[in-house]
């Protein structure tokens, strides 16, 4: 465009120059009568024609079509101009200007490991978390024709805005069964492209990936353990054999790498995933894989979880409450409005929540542990976690000594084991304070009659007001009250859930009923398998504010909507920084707080346990959360926001796999 | 496209808001200059486009901004023309009555009631899986994980002589060079569609899937087809990989065998995999005996290249077979484009010498399969009525018969190569005998093509006198051509006669057998012990498919370091069936009937030698039809090499077989071609 402005002016000129003293004037009225028209313009852009002539007139209208295509015309060309440069420019230039700007870059892990002589000698295995992996479809209804094993789920998401109904009715479960509804086939992509990028330019697994070819790996010593993380576990089993394929995998692997064990890497939930794995693999047929007592010994050289959530994540239970964990796993950042977005119409949130409630998978998740572990009404492991002094906290931590006072001004310790409470207040109050009626034995109203929402279900409709009213009337809800809260709320999920998922503590392990799968994944339910030379890895970031326990309110009471909701009004000021938007949050990843992704190799298999009998090491790495410098860095490569984690991993990962036992402890919580 | 779309939107957005403060002004520049202009010149609508007749000499600038514009106005036009036709494209109902595509075979079998039973497992041929790069040179960077091969082959373009580099295999050892890895693409995508829009497995998978397969009783046996079959072993475990695969696919499916899909080179890797499995390690998968028999409930191959395609012999010789497999069919001017300078075919030759899975496709069973200088099994085809011939096949006896059967002199086709069309037709006594053993290397004069780069082919060793040596011999059949190969290919046959043999086993009880480098000729190995397995040829038939050559002697050029090219001049014998320097039999395209159809129609027929336990064999041929209108794509009952996958009939037969049906249920054999007769001219011990 600058350039065409400087070549007319320019034009101008040059006609000007060689005319006669005419034309000079003219040139002077015409820039008056620019100024005229410049004004004109401003009023009546289109109708520049100040005379009356019509041949001028048609002439005129076509100027105006004529500018917009040449416009378009104009960013065309530059367009296929700049692609053309782009397509020509090398795939190494973005590292060239890069490197340009902010000086040479540190190696990737894998160049500089690459270089101290280290390679591939495990297999590994990754074990992708819930929403990471990508979905395809195999069979649908008539709306998705066309669509024969494209992705629904990863990838560009393009579906969603084109047929979002469409899309729903795919993704969604059946709400008795947890399966697929009839006619509907959506399969895990297989591979490592299941989950390498969740959407384009969006990494999960690649760096990883990457960096580990950097050093000898490929197809053959890498395997990607998709799953369809919307159902239950043994579900995956049982429709899809997804865990005889890992099994007959890793055998594989290691039978042709040499004997080598392998080093897995789940990811988020597929740390629940692969404890399941270990149990089932054990287990005897039908229920379990049939591999032997021996097998994890025999197969298995390390687990690496990362992010691991094995004792859940809060912010589950608001997602199954009220569907509002905008942020399960990575949906907000890859996609900040979809879910917020009215492309449903006014009810996107109860299709989420219609279509999330029918994935197992996510019960899985729900804290577990109880009262235990997630503290009571008056107590709670994190108390007196400081809330506006985080971010300097962790590194402060050395020189904290000479500095003295750390700020203290929430000397009122904020009662986490609160999950969930109605109003500030009451989030707030010593328990001794607060009235509770019991919401159990409510009877649960007609329903609304509401025939006016159409066919959105969700199982609030269900429930009637009086029951609302009660479930409101309890105040206030530790992990172990809410799930009666679920149960109650939502008790056709629950159903389903209890079949596949348990959240309490073992007294016994012998005890005979926790031969059952729904245990498995339990890591306060289970024995780790007896495997004395494997290892146990928790890896984690910390410094992030992260959802632990959350005020509620009353919704206006619309009758489609679901009536519960965030109190995002609740605000702690400076005296509870620790509450932000009805939030109360403490240290974690973003996703998974500190408690939940280490307590287990902190204190619960640490050593000799009835959860670990074979005491097989464990070890806690944090990786302390530092924002990218500069934009150029991406996602930056010291971030530990729950998926980020894979990149400041890396050196750690790529040593374990390499058979390095040195890996000192460094910071145990 | 969606994509592309995308991201210009994204980068319309920026420039929009740019315009509309922008827009306004060139507005008023334009209406500025209107009224003045008009003030002068009155009445003169044209001069918008014209330029102002009376300022001619000072305007050269304007004029030739204006020619800017109606250029950008030119190309602002159709793209918001294409954006509008576009958009109405995705407008439209997926199903307009109009476009009315047939039912696909497999809702059709649904609705009679088939479901998957079965599990699947599918062989890709030469070419048509995907690789990428898992580690390559600085040129590459960046590159991680994408499709050299496959996709849309942009890279060639980019960096051509990066791209050959990478793709070509070490000289020496047949492996990868050092500092390389390419890799096969795993997974279905890894030859569903070869390049987009051009399918290769993506129909069948489509119509199994309608059936209820999916991902877990579906596999797709990629596999490095550069490497010797022996070698996918040892690099990447690929046959450890395959048979860990259908175990798991066997016991997760309820004990239900495989039934094994694979598709022309894919042929004789899954023959190799066969005697591997069951072959104890190390060498072999230690299955053991009755593997196969547990596994496997039938092998349909589709145009099965058992004993070899004459295609390849002339890609060795003279890189010029332009159409292996179907890369001609894919990119018609790919090989002959000029952009590697004028060395491409020197380039290509380079790069395809190093793979020795090449090797394995020349024709095997030497002059008892092939035919010699005065013999062929297909003598007496009739080319210019090929087409026609099967049609009337049934009216043949009745009078119409003799019309097109001009019986005259029969095509020599066991001459395989030959130098000139005269020696092509020359009785056997008319041409001078020369072994094959005479040739000499003669004291390789570094000779005169060093200033050629540094394109290097084995030709540049040979003298000219040995060269000429090689034309004067005249005539070559399958037998004296692989001398002829060990002689202008050292390096490549040395490596090669560790991995594949070519002849006919006299004793297949000889320990030598239990070599690896003859599993894959199906004439010296015996089939697996498994009485209920079953074994299908599926092919094509009806279209001209190359089967011998006329050669001459390239004219001495500077550069031209291939000695030796096919001479396109050499046209129409009496029947027909010589053009542009190929003589023609009957065929897919690619693999004429004998190599495919001999095996199932006599070689394996019953219990023979080959065939011990007497394992049920059924030709299933496809005659060729041409895709009646443009919509139809490639054609519902094409019987081309590649296109026959999407073959309605051969998809039906599959679904079938999957769906638990027995040969003898589906029909046993259908057969249009000669292959019967063609099969009893051949004299070979069973």
């Amino acid at each position: 465009m600058l350039r065409r402005r400087k070549g007319s002016a320019a034009k101008k000129s040059q006609n000007s120059e060689p005319q006669l003293d005419e034309n000079k004037e003219k040139n002077n009225n015409q820039l008056q009568e620019k100024s005229n028209l410049n004004a004109a313009n401003l009023k009546g852009n289109v109708n520049c024609n100040s005379k009356s002539n019509s041949d001028e007139k048609l002439r005129k209208k076509w100027n105006c079509v004529d500018n917009c295509c040449w416009f378009v015309g104009c960013i065309c060309s530059m367009w296929w101009f700049l692609l053309f440069l782009y397509n020509a420019m090398p795939a190494s230039f973005p590292q060239y200007v890069t490197e340009a700007i902010t000086g040479p870059m540190p190696d990737p892990p894998g160049v500089k490991l690459a270089k101290e002589g280290l390679t591939a000698k495990h297999p590994v295995v990754f074990v992708p978390g819930i929403v990471t992996g990508g979905l395809e479809l195999w069979e649908g209804h008539s709306c998705a024709e066309g669509l024969f094993r494209k992705r629904l789920w990863g990838g560009s998401f393009g579906e969603i805005y084109k047929r979002p109904l469409c899309w729903v009715e795919h993704m969604s479960l059946d709400n008795e069964t947890g399966l697929d509804p009839p006619g509907i086939k959506i399969r895990p992509v297989s591979g490592l492209v299941a989950a390498d990028y969740f959407a384009p330019g969006y990494f999960v697994w690649a760096v990883l990936i990457a960096n580990l070819a950097r050093i000898g790996y490929e197809e053959k010593n890498m395997y990607m353990a998709a799953y369809d993380w919307r159902i239950s576990f043994q579900n995956t089993e049982v429709r899809d054999q997804t865990l005889s394929r890992i099994k007959s995998n890793i055998e594989l692997m290691v039978a042709t790498s040499g004997g080598k064990k392998v080093v897995v890497v789940p990811h988020s939930m597929g740390v629940l995933y692969f404890l399941h794995f270990m149990k089932w693999v054990e287990a005897p047929t039908p229920m379990g894989g049939g591999g032997g007592s021996n097998w994890c010994a025999d197969h298995i050289k390390a687990v690496m979880n990362i992010g691991g959530p094995f004792l859940g994540v809060p912010k589950i239970v608001s997602g199954l409450f009220s569907a509002e964990a905008k942020d399960i796993a990575v949906a907000r950042a890859i996609a900040p409005g979809v879910l917020d977005m009215d492309v449903f119409g006014f009810q996107t949130l109860q299709h989420a929540m219609r279509m999330t409630r029918s994935w197992d998978s996510t019960m899985s998740m729900i804290p577990k542990g109880g009262d235990t572990v997630w503290g009571g009404l008056d107590w709670s492991p994190e108390e007196g976690h400081e809330c506006n002094a985080k971010k300097p906290r962790n590194n402060i931590m050395q020189t904290a000594g000479p500095n003295g006072t750390v700020n203290s001004a929430s000397a009122t310790l904020v009662k986490y084991g609160r999950m969930l409470a109605f109003g500030k207040d009451v989030a707030d109050l010593h328990s001794s304070e607060i009235e509770r009626v019991d919401f159990r034995g409510v009877i649960k109203g007609n329903n609304l009659a509401n025939t006016t929402c159409r066919d959105v279900w969700t199982e609030y409709q269900d429930m009637g007001i009086g029951s609302v009213k009660a479930v409101a009337d309890y105040k206030v809800y530790t992990a172990s009250s809410i799930l009666d809260l679920l149960h109650f709320v939502a008790p056709k999920m629950m159903k389903r859930g209890d079949a596949h998922f348990s959240h309490g503590i073992a007294d016994d392990l012998d005890d005979k009923k926790y031969e059952h799968y729904k245990y498995w994944s339990n890591a306060l339910e289970t024995k780790l398998p007896m495997a004395p030379d494997m290892e146990m890895f928790s890896m984690y970031g910390v410094g992030i504010p992260t959802e632990r326990a959350y005020v509620y309110k009353f919704s206006p009471a619309a009758e489609c909507y679901i009536p519960f909701k965030i109190d995002t009004a609740a605000d702690g000021g400076d005296d509870g920084p620790c509450l932000k938007g009805g939030v109360y949050s403490v240290d974690g990843d973003e996703t998974v707080p500190v408690l939940s992704a280490g307590f287990m190799c902190a204190k619960g298999w640490r050593g000799k346990t009835r959860f670990n009998p074979s005491g097989m090491r464990t070890y806690i790495r944090e990786y302390n959360h530092a924002s990218p410098a500069t934009l150029l860095e991406g996602r930056g490569t010291q971030s530990v926001k729950a998926l980020n984690l894979f990149d400041s991993i890396l050196d750690d990962e790529l040593r374990a796999a390499l058979d390095l036992d040195d890996m000192p402890l460094i910071h145990v919580v | 496209m969606a994509y592309i779309l995308r991201f210009r939107k994204l980068f319309f957005l920026e420039p929009v808001n740019y315009s509309s403060s922008d827009q306004p002004k060139t507005d008023e520049k334009k209406s500025n200059e209107t009224p003045n202009v008009e003030s002068e010149n009155q009445g003169a609508v044209s001069q918008v486009l014209e330029g102002n007749p009376k300022r001619k000499k000072q305007n050269k600038q304007p004029k030739e901004w204006r020619r800017m514009d109606s250029c950008c106005w030119i190309i602002g036009y159709m793209c918001t023309t294409w954006w509008l036709l576009l958009f109405l494209f995705h407008c439209l109902p997926g199903n307009l009555p109009g476009l009315k595509v047939p039912e696909p075979p497999g809702s059709r079998l649904k609705r009679e009631g088939l479901t998957a039973l079965h599990p699947i497992v599918l062989v890709p041929g030469i070419v048509t899986g995907g690789l990428e790069l898992w580690e390559g040179k600085p040129c590459y960077d960046g590159l991680f994980r994408r499709r050299l091969w496959g996709g849309s082959f942009t890279e060639i373009f980019k960096r051509p002589t990066c791209w050959l580099e990478h793709l070509s295999l070490d000289n020496e050892t047949g492996l990868d060079p050092p500092g390389i890895r390419i890799r096969a693409v795993p997974g279905l995508v890894a030859a569903d569609y070869f390049a987009p829009g051009y399918f290769v497995w993506a129909i069948l998978i489509e119509n199994l899937a309608r059936i209820g397969y999916e991902g877990k009783n579906m596999y797709m046996a990629a596999y490095d087809w550069r490497l010797s079959f022996q070698n996918t072993e040892i690099r990447d475990q690929t046959l450890s990989r395959l048979k860990s695969k259908i175990e798991l696919m066997y016991v997760t499916n309820g004990n239900k065998k495989v039934v094994v899909v694979p598709h022309s080179m894919g042929v004789i890797y899954f023959l190799h995999f066969l005697k591997w499995v069951e072959s104890p390690p190390p060498i072999g998968g230690g299955g053991g005996l009755g593997w196969c028999a547990k596994h496997i409930k039938a092998i349909m191959n589709i145009g099965p290249a058992f004993l070899g395609v004459p295609k390849a012999v002339s890609n060795i010789l003279s890189a010029e077979s332009k159409d292996v497999a179907f890369m001609r069919a894919m990119a018609p001017g790919l090989l002959d484009s000029e952009f590697l300078g004028f060395q491409t075919l020197e380039h290509v030759m380079r790069v395809s010498r190093t793979w020795d899975s090449i090797i394995s496709l020349i024709p095997k069973g030497g002059e008892t399969i092939w035919g010699n200088l005065d013999w062929s099994p297909e003598e007496g085809h009739v080319c210019d009525s090929a087409k026609k011939k099967y049609n009337n096949g049934k009216n043949e006896n009745n009078s119409e018969g003799g019309t097109s059967f001009r019986v005259q002199e029969l095509t020599k086709y066991g001459r395989i190569i030959s130098f000139g069309k005269a020696s092509s037709d020359l009785p056997s006594s008319h041409l001078p005998v020369l072994g094959s053993e005479e040739f000499v290397h003669g004291d390789s004069s570094p000779n005169s093509y060093s200033s050629c780069g540094n394109v290097w082919t084995e030709y540049n060793e040979m003298s000219q006198e040995s060269i000429q040596k090689i034309a004067e011999n005249k005539a070559y059949t399958v037998r004296t051509l692989l001398h002829l190969l060990h002689f202008i290919a050292p390096k490549m046959m040395k490596r090669a006669e560790t991995h594949f043999s070519h002849g006919i086993a006299d004793d297949l009880d000889d320990p030598k057998y239990n070599h690896y480098k003859y599993w894959s000729n199906p004439l010296e190995t015996k089939l697996p012990d498994a009485p209920d397995m079953e074994i299908y040829c599926l092919y094509g038939v009806g279209i001209p498919t190359e089967r011998s050559y006329v050669y001459k002697l390239s004219p001495p050029g500077r550069c031209k370091t291939i000695p030796l090219q096919i001479d396109s001049s050499a046209e129409g014998s009496d029947n027909g069936c010589l053009k542009g320097g190929v003589y023609f039999a009957d065929g897919d395209e690619s693999v004429p009937v004998l190599s495919a159809g001999f095996m199932c129609a006599k070689g394996w027929k019953g219990k023979t030698r080959f065939n011990p336990s007497g394992i049920a064999t059924y030709i299933r041929e496809y005659e060729h039809k041409p895709p009646a209108s443009l919509l139809e794509g490639r054609g519902l009952e094409s019987g081309a090499h590649v296109d026959i996958m999407g073959n309605v009939a051969l998809i039906e037969d599959i679904l079938r077989v999957a769906a638990g049906v027995s040969g003898a249920e589906l029909g046993g054999d259908r057969i249009h071609s000669d292959i019967k007769k063609m099969s009893e001219k051949i004299n070979i011990r069973l």
